[in-house]
């Protein structure tokens, strides 16, 4: 019984023109299938993550890449120690930790053009400090008094998104519009790259999809950094998706996926170091899945001990991200204690900012600014509404001047 | 009608080489309606570019090209069809500005064909005005003559603010009498945020938009058999909304209707009425009415002319205005 055996009952079956139950695949009736017919073996990510650390081929590592992931893991990690301080100080609203995710976090940095993209989500804060916006800049929002901290076009780094995958259709769109003004201005930037990271969770939404649609039929120059760290809030990737690998979801949109170890710092580094000029000279689009996982809970709100074990975090502390590389540091030489010491020093040195900007009161916000970028020009009704607002305030300020009395204890305004 | 926003996009495709046309079926079929006709084939299939079948996937990418200095004008063949992308309208579209400061500004267009009266089945005759018009942001923009499509379009695709482009189905196929192309595209129709006065009137004012003007300027000449002479205005924007033409329209009168095809309830008629009242109470010797669609999916095609605001129904309301005896 095939299920069109079954729609007979319907009166579906035997209608001219509808095809038969033998009907599966090219016959002598002409084409049956219209897609373009790609080899998907370039675009499979291979069996197992890519590892470098611990392999043969971490002997060929140029030792001041090393130095440098190492010294960018350690300040990173000590952001997210201080970031995550502030939020139970209640100097943030909220902090959404990366740690133990930190070698994703550095590495785009590393492998991003000036001229590219990036479209972060909420907790991708330490990946737009390793782009040079202040720890400040962007933990703004977390803060409380602004929706952004930081100026997009300056730094070429999209808003913070919180709504998952959203952003992935944005990097597409820019990237496919920079190729377009790169073909038709001489000034424009060429080969200009978008990245996108998003979360193991944001796969499972629609607009991931879509956006990989778009990318693989546009083959815009954009990149997906999946960061796989396990878990959505609470809902592990075996409840997420049945997919072999998050990479291979890449393959059904005709996009080459690629599979990495992400806490092995120089793995992430070159895969999506590769990842970025296989975009860049216009070979299309790449998705990199990173299997990393989040040591903190889903953020400083959550509590994780109600849905992951110790035994759980306990092996992924094994195999985090700054102890591996510290251990091929030592092993080969390259680190030593007054090498360690400065690195500490230095993390200190940030730690000491972000306590000393972040744990001073936000700054004083004009409530005239709540109206000031709703559009280009403020409608009359905003105007109106600012002008109410800005009278309640002067009248708060000052009642004997108005005649106004405040509020009353309960609340209630009493005039 | 078709005719009028076919050519307000070749006008600003030629103008600005920044603007790009996408959605599905834009590009060689020329849209469902038509409204894309030539355009490919004039600049080409990335200006004028067929996308995938992926709503959200359209307006995200519409989204990055704007933030990269594009202007985008994006096409969602139906009004129900929308929906998918909501999301990246609400969270994205409508924020973008507010979210940076400033600093990003979306200068979008997204024309959605909306509302009923073609005999479409489900899905495809949708009023989804409201759901734009509350989320602020977006400017939402409403035609319902030749030259305001033509003049209207071209100022939503020249703003640097979102625009939700709506567009009056069954008004498509509408022409204006003596006027030729180049005539609609030289006609004077001001800035977005600007109702108009389509028809001066003296008992009782009309408020309406899009499909259902031509209902009430049917009205508003019925009515004069019964000896009300109704003032018709045709808000044409309804965010920005134009309180001060509106106002003085019904503190001339005393009296006002709104008509609109989507429910009335939680809808933009609501915002309307409450509006008039706060304003012009004083003035008004009868409550504001509303004559809407009902609180009911958008019904069948053999039963929507029951749900649509006929002028018959307008007359009613207008008798119900506590008029001396």
């Amino acid at each position: 019984m095939t299920i069109l055996d079954a729609s007979a009952a319907s009166g579906l079956a035997g209608q001219p023109g509808s095809p038969g139950p033998t009907d599966h695949g090219p016959t002598d009736r002409g084409p049956v299938y219209h897609g373009p017919r790609r080899d998907p073996g370039p675009l499979l990510p291979g069996p197992e993550p890519v590892r470098v650390l611990g392999t043969p081929a971490a002997r060929a590592l140029d030792a001041e890449l090393l130095r440098t992931l190492h010294r960018r893991l350690v300040l990173g990690r000590r952001y997210n120690q201080q970031a995550t301080t502030l939020a139970r100080q209640g100097r943030l609203a909220v902090y959404p930790a990366s740690t133990g995710q930190e070698a994703c976090q550095i590495a785009p940095a590393m492998v991003l053009r000036e001229t590219d993209w990036l479209f972060p989500t909420y907790r991708d804060t330490l990946a737009v400090v390793s782009r040079g916006v202040r720890p400040a800049d962007v933990l703004a929002t977390m803060r409380g008094h602004t929706h952004g901290g930081y100026d997009p076009r300056a730094h070429r780094i999209a808003p913070l998104a919180t709504p998952l995958a959203t952003q992935a259709c944005h990097a597409v769109g820019l990237a496919h519009a920079a190729r377009l003004r790169a073909a038709s201005g001489p000034a424009a930037p060429r080969d200009v790259v978008a990245l996108a990271l998003v979360g193991d969770g944001a796969t499972s939404e629609g607009d991931f999809h879509e956006a990989l649609t778009f990318a693989g039929v546009l083959s815009a120059p954009v990149v997906f950094l999946v960061q796989n760290n396990g878990y959505a809030i609470s809902v592990p990737l075996a409840r997420q998706s049945a997919a072999p690998t998050l990479a291979h979801k890449a393959v059904g949109y005709g996009v080459t996926g690629r599979l990495v170890d992400g806490n092995d710092a120089p793995a992430v580094h070159a895969v999506l170091g590769a990842a970025v000029e296989h975009a860049r000279a216009g070979h299309g689009p790449v998705l990199v899945e990173a299997v990393t996982y989040r040591l903190d809970a889903h953020t400083s709100a959550d509590d994780a001990t109600r849905y992951r074990t110790a035994q759980e975090v306990a092996a992924w502390q094994a195999r985090d991200p700054v102890t591996l590389i510290e251990r091929h540091l030592r092993d080969a030489g390259l680190l030593d204690d007054a090498a360690r010491a400065t690195v500490a020093a230095a993390a200190e040195e940030l730690a000491a900012e972000m306590r000393s900007e972040l744990g001073a009161e936000p700054p004083a916000v004009d409530p005239a600014s709540l109206f000031a970028h709703v559009y280009a020009r403020p409608t009359s009704q905003l105007r109106e509404q600012a002008a109410e607002l800005a009278a309640r305030i002067a009248a708060e300020a000052d009642p004997a001047a108005t005649g106004w009395a405040g509020t009353d204890p309960a609340g209630g305004e009493v005039r | 009608m078709v005719q009028a926003l076919n050519a307000a996009l070749r006008d600003s495709l030629r103008a600005d080489p920044d603007v790009h046309v996408l959605g599905e079926d834009v590009g060689a079929l020329g849209g469902v309606f038509r409204v894309t006709d030539g355009l490919a084939a004039e600049f080409g299939a990335q200006r004028c570019l067929d996308t995938p079948l992926a709503e959200a996937g359209i307006l995200g990418t519409a989204v990055g090209m704007a933030m990269y200095g594009l202007r985008p004008v994006v096409e969602m063949q139906f009004d129900a069809f929308a929906y998918p992308a909501f999301e990246q309208l609400a969270s994205h579209v409508a924020k973008m500005r507010n979210r940076t400061g400033g600093a990003v500004g979306l200068p979008l267009t997204i024309r959605v064909p909306y509302g009923g009266g073609i005999g479409g089945v489900e899905h495809h005759s949708d009023s989804s005005e409201a759901y734009y018009a509350h989320t602020p942001g977006l400017h939402v923009v409403t035609p319902a003559t030749v030259t305001d499509s033509y003049g209207l379009l071209r100022a939503a695709i020249a703003s640097d603010d979102p625009v939700v482009f709506l567009e009056p189905k069954r008004l498509y196929w509408s022409t204006e009498d003596g006027l030729s192309p180049a005539e609609v595209a030289r006609a004077e129709v001001g800035p977005i945020g600007r109702a108009v006065v389509r028809r001066p009137g003296a008992s009782a004012t009309l408020l309406t938009y899009g499909p259902a003007l031509p209902v009430c300027l049917r009205a508003a000449e019925a009515a004069l058999a019964e000896g009300w002479d109704l003032a018709v205005v045709d808000l044409r924007s309804l965010v920005p909304f134009d309180d001060e033409t509106v106002c003085a329209a019904v503190r001339a009168t005393g009296r006002a209707v709104v008509v609109h095809e989507a429910a009335g309830f939680g809808g933009v008629g609501a915002e309307i009425a409450a509006r008039v009242t706060e304003r012009c109470f004083h003035h008004l010797a009868a409550p504001v009415l509303r004559v809407t669609g009902f609180d009911i999916p958008y019904p069948p095609p053999m039963l929507e002319h029951h749900y649509l605001p006929s002028v018959d129904r307008v007359l009613d309301a207008v008798a119900r205005l506590q008029w001396e005896q």
